[in-house]
């Protein structure tokens, strides 16, 4: 381990809380779904390779901006989200959970791989000539792609906030998580509830894989990089908290960060898994969550 | 001879009081009911003796020697057994294994286990259901599955959720029979009950709890003509009707 | 007593088999016994004691690792290396299952800590064998030998998964015809009411982990003794431990041969895919993937838990 100069710190602490950014948009989702179904969604980061991908084809074939195939990714996500709880999550609201976690794992393997098998395992980028922008503030270089990422991240939680605490839809869906049969029994359709946030996680994962694909490689094993520090943010920050998937990101964004700047190569990853299983062990309502009676 | 005794025993759940206090003794060979509204404390206390909850102070004594503080399997071992409320029987094993469970707190020989399982299950009335799988059970068997199970572990005290709500006619009476014989046999029984035909027929002596605390304590008789009690349950609007007309 | 000699019966065939296949089929059905070996070690602690863990390519991981590194530096036996792998798989176990017990991870939790042990532990393999042993590690060529653990042809190694095999579900139903296994069985269940009926669950959970691990781990060895070779992924990686839980789960966690039924499916689903879809490797994880959905959803107890109950509703109706 080497100790790191000031600039190099501080790049750090620049970049990790960008890509902090990142991780919050890729958790958002999924916190989302684990606050209304209480179910953890192993398939997450396939979806946001499909995101990813969905960009990507975009351009490649039709030349489509990759911010603007937003319109095209997020609808497309929700379309397929809403369509998996449909027919194949709702199967096993009732079941036990880790049964839960092995359909989403089953569902995962298929995605990852039905991508691997017509898109091959080869790494590809956006090759956008302003995606590769960057400005200097100081010693501090701050890449463009990041900020317009964190700055969605910022803007997605804000917008979803507004939407689950002042629209019918919203406030149906907070009734739905919190007090299933009082829902119920004021005419909310639960079934319909539930793909319908299903497809806003999946939407918002599928946006989280658009606007990472700015800057990050495109293939179909990305995902499964992804979910797991998606499933850290989620459990740091709270489950079923967008305010905490946020705030988490952001603390390990800059956890990873740091790290990176201490320990050779992989071992960043180390840190988060390490601290994932402190979460878990310690503190696992997260820092927003309620905590457990006895 | 005095075989559990609670002292003082109290529980809060952030900022409720579930148990205020709390103090009883329990003697050998004697059935003892508790009653109280809704939410009074009752399963609190259970859970409290039991291992499940920790008090925030007070103790529990069992045979004079204190399991405050122990875990639910220790507490078992040493011969005190519990049912729960709501039942909670091992869903996917057959009643024999369900059982057996109990049985194997005492008996490491599986054959041996199975064998004091038979015998419970006969003594139950579930031997012919004895192949089935526990989940695939109606209620009242599903109580008697819950009773056969806390039995097999051969306890000297039994606590009994609420073992007679949720049957019909029959069935209670069936259940208040089991409960006699088992007194007969020489286990101590301490039950939570809301059927008050039962409760008030099985209890040698009946303690009143009401937000956590003990407001009564007595034979039956006295009981259910102390006014504190009528009060809790009934409310002050009763009393205070009674006395108007009188 | 049919159960028996049925049983006898199958082995025999299975004994004999060997003399009939060329090294195609051996090197398939070996592969089969020794997913079915993995299988049930992870069955003991999931399928029976209900505790589903994401990451036993950690316990893999170590017990290949041990052995070879042993073998190579310090000329250790790597029978005996197989040995002492797996009592370090074992303390592993004992050291992560004493953390996560105690601290009450159940469910979907405890199987996401133990996916992050197993990723923990291939990132520190990584690191030090990007230094090290940037090829992966090779264990040298010793010919044809019992005592080194080495065979240049594929029969032997199909006869010692076929014993690894046999001892594992040996210790399954061992521990299922007794108070162990019907304790596994009551956590599993309903931790509360077995802590109630005088359980230990701690204790019974750290029991089950720590068999679950030891198998695994000398899993392990024998991996490393196949193939000779060993680097970070394949010992430690996430498809690891999803191939280890996928046959108890399709074939029927809790049974004593549902993960037997579950690796030898997947085994022939694998080569159907390899020789009709070609292409990539994980190509076949494709197909497990849509058959692990299709048994959730139809069969959430597996095959073999499927035709239990089917048998059950059968028995009822005559």
């Amino acid at each position: 381990m080497s100790l790191p100069g000031l600039s190099l710190l501080l790049q750090s602490i620049v970049s990790g809380i960008l890509m902090g950014g990142v991780y919050s948009l890729t958790a958002i989702g999924l916190t989302l779904i684990f606050g209304v179904m209480r179910i953890i969604n192993f398939a997450h980061g396939s979806f946001m390779m499909l995101g990813m991908f969905t960009t990507y084809w975009l351009f490649i074939l039709l030349g489509f901006d990759p911010y603007l195939s937003l319109l095209i990714s997020i609808p497309v996500l929700f379309v397929l989200g809403l369509l998996v709880e449909r027919f194949l999550i709702a199967q096993v609201l009732n079941a036990p959970e880790h049964n839960q976690l092995l359909l989403t794992l089953g569902i995962s393997l298929f995605i990852e791989n039905l991508a691997l098998f017509l898109w091959s395992p080869n790494f590809r980028t956006l090759d956008v000539s302003y995606l590769k922008k960057a400005t200097m503030v100081g010693t501090v270089m701050i890449s463009f792609p990041k900020v317009i990422a964190f700055l969605f991240a910022i803007l997605l939680t804000g917008a979803l906030s507004y939407f689950l605490k002042y629209t019918d839809l919203g406030k149906a869906i907070r009734a739905s998580s919190e007090e299933k049969e009082g829902a119920l029994t004021v005419g909310i359709n639960l079934k319909r509830i539930y793909y319908v946030a299903f497809g806003i996680g999946t939407a918002c994962v599928g946006a989280a894989g658009t606007l990472t694909a700015t800057f990050f490689y495109v293939n179909p094993h990305v995902g499964g990089i992804f979910v797991i520090t998606a499933f850290v943010v989620v459990v740091l920050g709270g489950m079923g908290n967008i305010i905490g998937a946020l705030v988490g990101g952001i603390i390990i964004g800059l956890a990873e960060s740091v790290a990176a700047a201490f320990m050779p190569g992989q071992l960043k990853q180390f840190v988060i898994y390490f601290i994932f299983i402190l979460v878990l062990l310690f503190k696992p309502e997260g820092l927003f969550g309620r905590s457990r009676e006895e | 001879m005095v075989l559990l005794e609670v002292r003082g025993l109290t529980k809060t759940f952030g900022g409720l009081t579930a148990v205020n206090d709390l103090s009883f003794e329990l003697k050998k060979g004697e059935i003892m009911g508790i009653i109280g509204p809704n939410g009074a404390g009752k399963t609190t206390l259970f859970n409290l003796i039991t291992g499940f909850y920790h008090p925030a102070a007070g103790s529990v004594f069992f045979k004079g020697e204190s399991i405050t503080g122990l875990h639910p399997h220790q507490i078992c071992k040493r011969g005190l057994a519990r049912t729960f409320q709501i039942t909670q029987p091992f869903a996917n094993l057959t009643v024999l294994e369900n059982v057996k469970i109990g049985a194997y707190s005492r008996i490491p020989s599986s054959k041996e286990a199975t064998q004091e399982a038979l015998r419970i299950l006969e003594a139950v009335g579930l031997q012919e259901k004895r192949n089935d799988l526990a989940s695939a059970l109606p209620i009242g068997h599903r109580k008697s599955l819950e009773l056969a199970k806390a039995l097999a572990t051969g306890p000297e005290a039994i606590l009994l959720d609420e073992v007679v709500a949720g049957l019909n006619s029959k069935e209670a009476n069936g259940m208040i029979d089991h409960i006699n014989r088992i007194q007969k046999q020489g286990i101590t029984i301490l039950l939570i009950e809301h059927v008050m035909k039962a409760i008030m027929a099985l209890s040698d002596r009946i303690v009143v709890i009401h937000y956590g605390r003990k407001i009564a304590e007595g034979v039956p008789e006295e009981v259910s003509k102390d006014t504190k009690v009528i009060e809790a349950y009934l409310g002050e609007e009763y009393i205070l009707a009674k006395n108007r007309r009188a | 007593m049919t159960k028996i000699i049925v049983t006898i019966a199958v082995g025999v065939f299975l004994l004999i088999l060997p003399r009939f296949m060329g090294g195609y089929f051996l090197h398939l059905i070996t592969m089969i016994f020794f997913f079915t070996y993995l299988g049930t070690a992870w069955n003991i602690l999931g399928g029976y004691a209900g505790q589903f863990s994401f990451g036993h390519a950690a316990f893999f991981g170590v017990g290949a690792f041990t052995s070879t590194l042993l073998q190579i530096h310090l000329g250790v036996n790597p029978w005996i290396g197989m040995f002492l792998g797996g009592i370090v798989g074992l303390l592993l176990g004992l050291f992560i299952g004493s953390l996560t017990f105690r601290y009450g991870l159940r469910g979907p939790y405890f199987a996401l800590a133990m996916l992050a042990v197993a990723e923990m532990l291939r990132l520190l393999a990584v690191e030090w064998m990007a230094v090290k042993y940037p090829l992966g590690i090779t264990i040298p060529l010793k010919g044809d030998s019992l005592l080194a653990f080495q065979f240049t042809t594929k029969m032997p190694y199909y006869y010692i998964t076929f014993a690894m095999m046999v001892i594992s579900l040996y210790i399954t139903r061992t521990i299922e015809s007794r108070r162990m296994g019907s304790y596994f069985k009551a956590i599993r269940e309903n931790e509360n009411a077995a802590d109630a009926l005088g359980v230990n669950v701690f204790k019974y959970k750290l029991i089950a982990m720590a068999i679950s691990a030891f198998l695994t781990a000398t899993g392990g060895t024998f991996y490393a003794q196949y193939y000779l070779t060993i680097e970070e992924e394949s010992s430690f990686g996430t498809s690891v431990s999803i191939e280890v839980l996928l046959g108890p789960i399709i074939g029927g966690a809790g049974t004593v041969f549902g993960p037997m039924v579950g690796a030898a499916i997947l085994e022939f689903l694998s080569e159907g895919t390899r020789n009709f879809l070609g292409g990539y490797s994980g190509v076949h994880l494709m197909v497990y993937g849509a058959i692990l959905v299709v048994v959730i959803i139809f069969l959430p107890n597996g095959i073999l838990g499927g035709l239990q109950a089917a048998f059950r509703k059968l028995s009822k109706v005559w």
